[in-house]
């Protein structure tokens, strides 16, 4: 604080403000004012905009008009095919792509941390290289390879081993697509998250180790116990973050796959289809916005347990 | 320390015990690459092996007979394909630019500057990493039009400033700068801007190339922008053009859609393994405290 005085300032020439201008939180705010401007103009705003969007009855020509509590009540109440399909695929979804996904990031973190370096650049490499091929790649590979006539390549597969006698029609088909909505999900999940956990196993002290062999520690699944995991919370924290982000974002999947909203007997409907669905198709902005707040409140929440479990805590 | 079998975590030569590690990972990785290899491989594939029983994986005969294809496809729209080419570019040299310098002006206030609600803000970004964008497509599509962005650059640009990912990667860096070097820079009478320019950056490219390849991912395979904020078919960028030839052109073009993915990929790959150890170097300042 002492500094400021003795710093002739380069940042505004106008001597009268001087004062104001030529001191530490001034120069701060202005230093973190474009972020904070774009941070609340285009993350900010929307999610207030649809919180209180969500309150009405919308449908973009005429104004919104206020509705209470009405949207809510007939997502949970009314809304047969949020109830029956979304829901629970959601939460089916989210638990086996987030959770599965996050685990399944962690053990091969696990594993490419035992190699030597170079073999790990090029197994993280290969690991990483699906998480940025982005929407318009994975539906034109997956499409191809789910194809429903024989030139598809795993019907094609399939044929040849004997193990279907006609080819199936994977992405029309309702039982089988969560399945590959998820297979393709999970293909794509080892993005960043992945990435902090390899780099947060690879800085945990190896003397921790020595010592905790010396008290007694057995073998390695003791070592990810007690050793690993708790040496790298933080890390395990960003990559659940992560995960649980990556997961709610990948909604758009099952659309692109499909062709088309919703997905064939909302077999692969999401939350953030429904929402697209009521915004985009029907023009119920309200009701959408609705649909929007629980999504964020879900997400929320799975963040909030999983800060539970990995946040430090003080020891003593 | 006979007792002492644990982790030889990051081994610096190849031992038999590492053997185990190699047999989860190497098949995982094959498994991993298949579905990339394949439609790199279908690009290249002619007529004939694109509808041959059985398919195979790889091409015999490589032909380049889907790019040309898809060159003249893209005459037919009306806007030639360069121009769309010429708006992603446009659109992502300057996304990524600005991106880098109001994220770090704003992670070396968060960093080091101390103010009254210096902490809640971070609190803010730190609830905006769970930020699921697709969740508010309707608001932000509002804020849009009553900005009168709709049509514009700034549509492309701006909401894909303020990545909280990216500030939260670059703050975690710079806290690791020590305060000493910015007194020190103060001494010799350096002001914010020449602070952050020379101390600051210099200090954190690892986790300002990250943010690079998160932005220029995010920006690059953006197609909301161009379906939602954009009318212009002249203002619109090569991903949306691509995505209008992948996911509506018939089985006839399947060629031609793995060629336009292949396009769409490289830049991706390309700058990642470019940043691949300033990404790695990053990560391990990447926990959440």
């Amino acid at each position: 604080m002492a500094r400021k005085k003795n710093m002739p300032e380069g940042i505004t020439p106008n001597a009268s403000h001087k004062r104001m201008v030529d001191t530490d939180w001034f120069r701060g705010l202005v230093l973190l004012l474009p972020y904070a401007l774009m941070f609340a103009t285009f993350i900010l705003a929307p999610v207030m905009i649809a919180v209180g969007l969500s309150f009405t009855h919308f449908d973009v020509v005429n104004d919104p008009k206020f509705a209470g509590l009405e949207n809510y009540l007939t997502l949970f109440t009314g809304d047969v095919v949020f109830m029956k399909y979304v829901l629970p695929n959601t939460v089916m979804y989210a638990i086996i792509v987030g959770i599965g996904g996050y685990v399944l990031s962690f053990l091969m973190a696990w594993v490419l941390a035992q190699v030597t370096p170079r073999a790990r650049t090029l197994y993280s490499l290969a690991m990483y290289t699906p998480s940025m091929t982005g929407q318009l790649m994975v539906t034109i590979i997956f499409k191809a390879a789910f194809s429903g006539d024989q030139n598809g390549i795993v019907n094609a597969w399939l044929l040849q081993l004997r193990a279907i006698d006609q080819p199936i029609q994977w992405l029309i088909q309702p039982e089988h697509f969560m399945q590959i909505m998820i297979i393709v999900s999970l293909w794509s999940s080892m993005g960043i998250g992945f990435l902090s956990m390899l780099s947060g196993i690879m800085n945990i002290d190896q003397e921790l180790y020595e010592a905790a062999y010396v008290d007694g520690l057995r073998n390695r699944a003791q070592e990810i116990i007690y050793i690993t995991v708790p040496s790298m919370k933080p890390q395990m924290l960003f990559g659940a973050v992560m995960s649980i982000v990556g997961a709610f974002n990948m909604g758009w999947i099952g659309i692109s796959l499909a062709g088309s909203n919703p997905t064939p007997e909302y077999s692969g409907q999401l939350i953030v289809n429904h929402i697209d669905d009521y915004g985009y198709l029907r023009y119920e902005m309200g009701y959408a916005a609705a649909v929007s707040v629980v999504l964020l409140c879900l997400v929320w929440i799975c963040s909030q347990v999983a800060n539970k479990l990995f946040t430090e805590k003080e020891e003593f | 320390m006979a007792n002492f079998q644990g982790s030889r975590i990051n081994p610096t030569r190849f031992s038999k015990g590492q053997i185990k590690f190699h047999a989860i990972a190497l098949p995982l990785s094959i498994a991993m690459l298949i579905p990339i290899v394949y439609i790199i491989n279908h690009a290249f594939k002619p007529l004939g092996e694109l509808f041959a029983f059985p398919p195979e994986i790889f091409v015999k005969h490589p032909t380049l007979q889907n790019f040309r294809d898809l060159f003249n496809l893209g005459g037919s729209t009306g806007i030639p394909m360069s121009r769309y080419f010429f708006n992603s570019m446009i659109v992502s040299v300057f996304t990524v630019i600005l991106n880098v310098i109001i994220t770090i002006m704003a992670a070396y206030v968060f960093s080091k500057k101390k103010f009254a609600i210096k902490g809640a803000l971070w609190g803010m970004n730190q609830m905006a990493l769970m930020f699921v964008t697709t969740a508010v497509g309707v608001p932000r599509f509002i804020v849009i039009t009553k900005m009168g962005l709709v049509n514009t650059w700034f549509a492309h640009i701006l909401p894909l400033l303020a990545m909280p990912v990216g500030l939260f990667l670059v703050k975690q860096f710079v806290d690791g700068i020590p305060d000493a070097l910015i007194e020190a820079a103060v001494m010799d009478g350096a002001g914010e801007l020449t602070i952050i320019a020379k101390v600051i950056v210099p200090l954190t490219k690892p986790a300002l190339a990250t943010s690079i390849v998160l932005t220029f991912q995010a920006v690059w395979n953006n197609v909301e922008t161009s379906n939602n904020f954009i009318t212009d078919e002249a203002m619109r960028t090569f991903n949306y053009f691509a995505s209008s030839i992948g996911t509506n052109a018939a089985m006839s073009a399947a060629g031609v859609t793995a060629a336009i993915a292949v396009i769409v990929f490289i830049p991706n790959l390309i700058i990642f393994i470019c940043m691949q150890s300033q990404v790695m170097n990053t990560m391990s300042h990447s926990g959440i405290k």
